[in-house]
């Protein structure tokens, strides 16, 4: 009742054909959401195609202020590269409070953006660095990519191969853990450039990542973290569970935003 | 005491196996023909049900079989029962609605067991779980047990008008009222003991074999007590005679109460393996365990203190409502009562105290001892009380206790029990100076700089423990003894198996009772075996909860080894030609007290079996049982005192420093006690600053039913303990032991909750203290 069959694809087009041909199948990576999701029965793919062995998927690569990442980089592999901690240590420093050892080891940055959990950390990073998601159809700006909870700017058969961005001036990742999941109960990433700052907040938008204006503003004249001190943000978009209520949200917002800045700021 | 002996550091015998996955649980256990079974349960915390349909399940490939309750009251198998009778204050005896194992017209809250699907797989048997048709007609649910007995509430059981299972009461409530009447001073609170989710690290399992041949029931099961859950099973469920009834719980991998209990689940894979024809197997995945396992806590409480002019303590009132779940669990009615209101005295001169308990009934998975049981309820409500009456008089929380500690024994309260024993300044004082209380405003002001809120707060616990005297909890209701029963058995070459009805599901009694048995004859660790968990080798027992190992089981094997020194005195004697009175055993021989006359234990042990040379009229054979029935309770305390921090602009409370100074009486071994203290206080911490238990009040569903919201302590949640002990020997069994495993967990809440009450400047704080909590409580003080 509930037989998946798993293939893994070595390409590309591999992977496309295979998921046509599968009754009602599903690309997998790191499989940190979908295969709890499948083992609680929630979701049940006839097939399963996995993309983690797909050579154009893999590798980080950094060519003066341009990054580029593989969709299938695991988190355990961009927490640990190098050249990355030295040219953005904001994403290097994300990517090692991402989970345990054994979801960073199997996760992936593809995977982790294209399910858009509204309480992953990635989101806030690629927003704020204004990155570009390739796809084996296109290119999609972050702006554009992150559409709702759970939703993004992806086709069904659509894959990411890679997110890529140029480095900033500075960046900072500062987040609040839920207390049981260890994900963002409010996360902000802040990167600022010549042009400006770009602050995106996950966690805690009732419409997934999101750019804070507010901050992005009180920043844009002065990147220190005593530019923010007394802003408030409006908790009106912003999610109310068992863990947070939409105002103290609010709060964390204002403050991982500030943590975010002195960590850019080193 | 010796490298082995009782007080040594005694690294655990048992620990090899499990660190190395060599431990035997239930799910290890294959039987041949073994099928796997699958519980259909409901998705409503409030049902009737119309009608269930198994024929698409059993057609479905793999099934063996499809069984539902109707089925199970034809085979004349009995409902659940709690084992303990609760009278109301009224006299009548407490409403207990019916439990059928498999329910048939009703559900009353989210996974109750409705059917049962055996199948070759396991896969199989879920796969046909799904297809079975059950009809449901949603009823409105309460989960509150304030809510439940408010006037139109959800009526749960007709048994139970308004919910109510019992109202009961000790003390004299006028008497009371009279002494806060006539009192200096009262501190009124209300307080609530968050419920908890215990989260033992093995799930719940049971394999159950029907043996046709010999018409004989194996069950294997996680139990702390497969004594009594064989009684259990044939005395009220009819499953089978004790006598065709074996059940072996082999290791066991936590409990913490919550393996105390018979559930559906192990009568139902007994009976479905008779009406089957195949042993059957089930093991509890993990949101099984969250809808399943009992949970423990759940009181609402209002508490009265007063204190004369001289601030000594004149009265204590409590009024406490207890959610029990939608059905009564095995013991569930002695927690809140018991276990709870007789401890109310705590480590004070309380001349009056009178507490009221409601038992409520609501649409929630049952609640029955968890680690402490009763007595972390009552500590919380006496030590959040005294430290915020210390607030409200402007005085020293430490000497406030002080003043009024309890320091003449045997002393007798006016809640039941006399305390045998016990210095409690002596542990506040080893508290204060190890975590240097007087240094506390230098801290703060440190910690102020860095732009953090330090508080201190601290606890002052007393347990009721070494569970319990036979007559005088039939007195009270209680459907069976709390004695415990061992057997020591001498083999040929000398080498000890110790039967024990204790049994060890993380307690260590693998090294702590061999210790026992290697100081009485000076005989190696290695060459004494503990045996348990299995009703065909064990004789009898009681099992292992309210850290009652120690106490009562261990006492019971002293007892038997009375009995087999008595006698290997006499062979020793005969075979050295001295008198019985001058052979001492020590130091693995016999020799004659002042001389160099000696014989080696095993030669001892031989002669007992050889029997040629034996003096006259006694019977071959070194092996002597011994039941051991406690006089008393043994009353465990200490001194609790924690250190936070707290993040102002978060909420985030960091625990900087957290020291313990208990009172346990002798120590068999000091490391298995720092162990057991460690892990009872992780659960204390757990309970006040992280695990939320949330039921949606409206659909009844448990929100919080996995580890993505339901959040359990981790190493980094914990600061490095600083415990230590001090001793006054229990003087009502041979050990002098009080016990250990629960301490840790009763009295550290209320030190974390004064400690961050105490940084914040806000004393309305409930548990768990979230972040968000602290932040929001932080913001309604500015």
């Amino acid at each position: 009742m509930h037989q998946t069959t798993y293939h893994r694809a070595s390409s590309l087009s591999e992977a496309v054909k295979l998921l046509n041909d599968a009754d009602d199948g599903k690309y997998v990576a790191g499989g940190q959401t979908l295969i709890p999701t499948m083992k609680q029965r929630l979701a049940a793919p006839s097939d399963l195609v996995d993309l983690r062995h797909i050579a154009d998927l893999k590798g980080i690569e950094i060519s003066g202020d341009k990054v580029k990442i593989g969709a299938a980089a695991t988190h355990a592999e961009v927490a640990e590269d190098k050249a990355l901690a030295k040219a953005c240590p904001a994403i290097s420093h994300l990517a090692t409070h991402i989970g345990d050892p054994h979801v960073r080891h199997m996760g992936t940055i593809g995977g982790s953006i294209a399910n858009n959990d509204p309480a992953a950390d990635y989101p806030a990073a690629l927003l704020a660095l204004n990155a570009t998601v390739h796809t084996n159809k296109r290119e999609i700006s972050a702006d554009d990519f992150f559409v709702d909870l759970f939703e993004t700017a992806l086709e069904d058969d659509e894959i990411i191969t890679a997110v890529s961005f140029t480095l900033p001036e500075k960046a900072g990742y500062a987040k609040f853990p839920n207390p049981a999941s260890r994900y963002a109960l409010t996360g902000v990433f802040v990167a600022k450039r010549a042009d400006g700052v770009r602050a995106a907040v996950t966690g805690a938008g009732e419409n997934g990542v999101f750019r804070a204006d507010p901050i992005e503003q009180a920043l844009a004249s002065s990147f220190d973290a005593s530019a923010l001190d007394g802003i408030t943000i409006p908790a009106d978009s912003l999610m109310t569970d068992i863990h947070a209520s939409a105002e103290y949200r609010a709060n964390l917002v204002a403050v991982m935003a500030k943590r975010a800045v002195q960590a850019a700021n080193g | 005491m010796g490298i082995e002996g009782i007080g040594a550091r005694v690294v655990r015998k048992e620990d090899k196996r499990f660190i190395t996955g060599l431990g035997r649980y239930v799910d290890d256990m294959v039987v041949p023909g073994m099928k796997h079974a699958i519980f259909v349960r409901s998705p409503y915390a409030h049902a009737a049900i119309k009608k269930i349909d198994t024929e698409a399940a059993m057609a479905m490939p793999g099934v063996i079989g499809v069984l539902t309750g109707a089925q199970l009251k034809d085979d004349g198998i009995g409902n659940l029962i709690c084992g303990w009778m609760i009278n109301s204050k009224d006299g009548t005896p407490m409403k207990m609605g019916a439990w059928s194992a498999l329910a048939t017209d009703r559900v009353r809250y989210v996974g109750e067991a409705v059917a049962v699907v055996v199948a070759e797989t396991r896969g199989q048997a879920r796969d046909a779980a799904e297809a079975v048709e059950i009809a449901y007609e949603e009823m409105p649910a309460v989960t509150d047990a304030v809510k439940a007995l408010e006037k139109g509430a959800p009526q749960l059981h007709p048994e139970a008008e308004n919910n109510l299972i019992y109202d009961w009461e000790i003390g004299e409530a006028s008497a009371v009222d009279q002494a806060l009447d006539g009192a200096a001073h009262v501190t009124r609170m209300k307080l609530v003991n968050n419920r908890l989710v215990p989260n033992a690290m093995e799930p719940r399992a049971a394999l159950g074999h029907y043996d046709k041949a010999e018409d004989h029931f194996t069950l294997w099961t996680t139990s702390q007590n497969p004594h009594v859950a064989r009684l259990v099973m044939s005395a009220f469920y009819n499953v089978a005679p004790e006598n065709k009834l074996r059940v072996i719980a082999p290791d066991v991998g936590g409990g913490f109460g919550s393996k105390i209990y018979v559930y559906p689940e192990e009568i139902i894979c007994l009976w479905a393996s008779k009406r089957t024809g195949v042993p059957v197997k089930w093991v509890a995945d993990r949101t099984e365990s969250f809808l399943t396992d009992a949970h423990g806590r759940d009181h609402v409480t209002e508490v009265s203190l007063g204190f004369d002019r001289d601030n000594r303590i004149v009265g204590l009132k409590v009024d406490t409502i207890a959610n029990f779940g939608g059905y009564m669990s095995l013991f569930s009615s002695a927690v809140p009562t018991y276990l709870y209101a007789t401890l109310l005295s705590g480590q004070y001169v309380i001349p009056k105290i009178h507490c009221n308990v409601r038992a409520v009934y609501t649409n929630t998975t049952p609640v029955d001892a968890y680690r402490g049981a009763g007595r972390p309820e009552a500590t919380y409500v006496l030590e959040r009380v005294v430290e915020t009456a210390a607030r409200e008089l402007g005085v020293s929380p430490a000497e406030l206790r002080r003043k009024n500690f309890i320091r003449e024994f045997p002393y007798q309260t006016p809640v039941i029990m006399n305390y045998d024993a016990g210095d409690y300044e002596a542990s506040l004082d080893a508290a204060m100076r190890e975590a240097n209380y007087a240094g506390f405003p230098t801290r703060r002001d440190e910690a102020k700089k860095r732009g953090k809120l330090r508080g201190i707060g601290m606890s002052c616990y007393i347990e009721a423990c070494g569970i319990a005297p036979s007559q005088a909890v039939g007195s009270l209701g209680a459907g069976v003894g709390l004695w415990e029963s061992a057997e020591v058995r001498v083999n040929a070459a000398g080498t000890i198996e110790v039967l024990t009805g204790s049994h060890s599901h993380g307690q260590g009694h693998e090294t702590t009772f061999a210790q026992v048995v290697a100081s009485r004859f000076g005989v190696p660790l290695e060459q004494v075996s503990i045996v348990h968990g299995d009703t065909d080798k064990v004789q009898m027992g009681m099992g292992t909860y309210g850290s009652r190992s120690g106490a009562v089981g261990a006492s019971a094997i002293v007892k038997a080894l009375d009995k087999v020194e008595a006698k290997a005195k006499k062979i020793a004697a005969h075979l050295l030609e001295a008198d019985e009175s001058d052979i001492v055993i020590e130091n693995g021989e016999a020799k004659v007290a002042g001389t160099d006359r000696t014989l080696p234990w095993f030669q001892v042990a031989l002669a007992a079996y050889t029997a040629h040379n034996l003096p006259e009229g006694m019977e071959p054979g070194l092996k002597e049982g011994a039941f051991y029935d406690p006089t008393n309770f043994t009353f465990p305390a200490g001194c609790y005192i924690a250190e936070v921090e707290v993040d102002p602009e978060t909420g985030h409370t960091e625990i900087v420093q957290f020291v313990a100074a208990d009172d346990f009486g002798n120590i068999i071994n000091p490391l298995i006690v720092e162990g057991q203290v460690h892990g009872g206080l992780a659960q204390g911490i757990g309970q006040a600053l992280l695990e939320g238990c949330h039921y949606d009040p409206t659909s009844g569903q448990l929100v919080t039913a996995s580890y993505m919201d339901y959040t359990m302590p981790r190493a980094g949640d914990l600061p490095s303990f600083q415990v230590s002990t001090t001793n006054t020997p229990c003087p009502g069994n041979p050990l002098g032991v009080k016990g250990c495993g629960e301490a840790g967990a009763i009295g550290s809440p209320p030190a974390i909750i004064n400690a961050i009450t105490d940084a914040i400047g806000n004393n309305d704080l409930s548990m768990p203290a979230t972040p968000q909590k602290v932040w929001a409580a932080m913001k309604a003080s500015q």
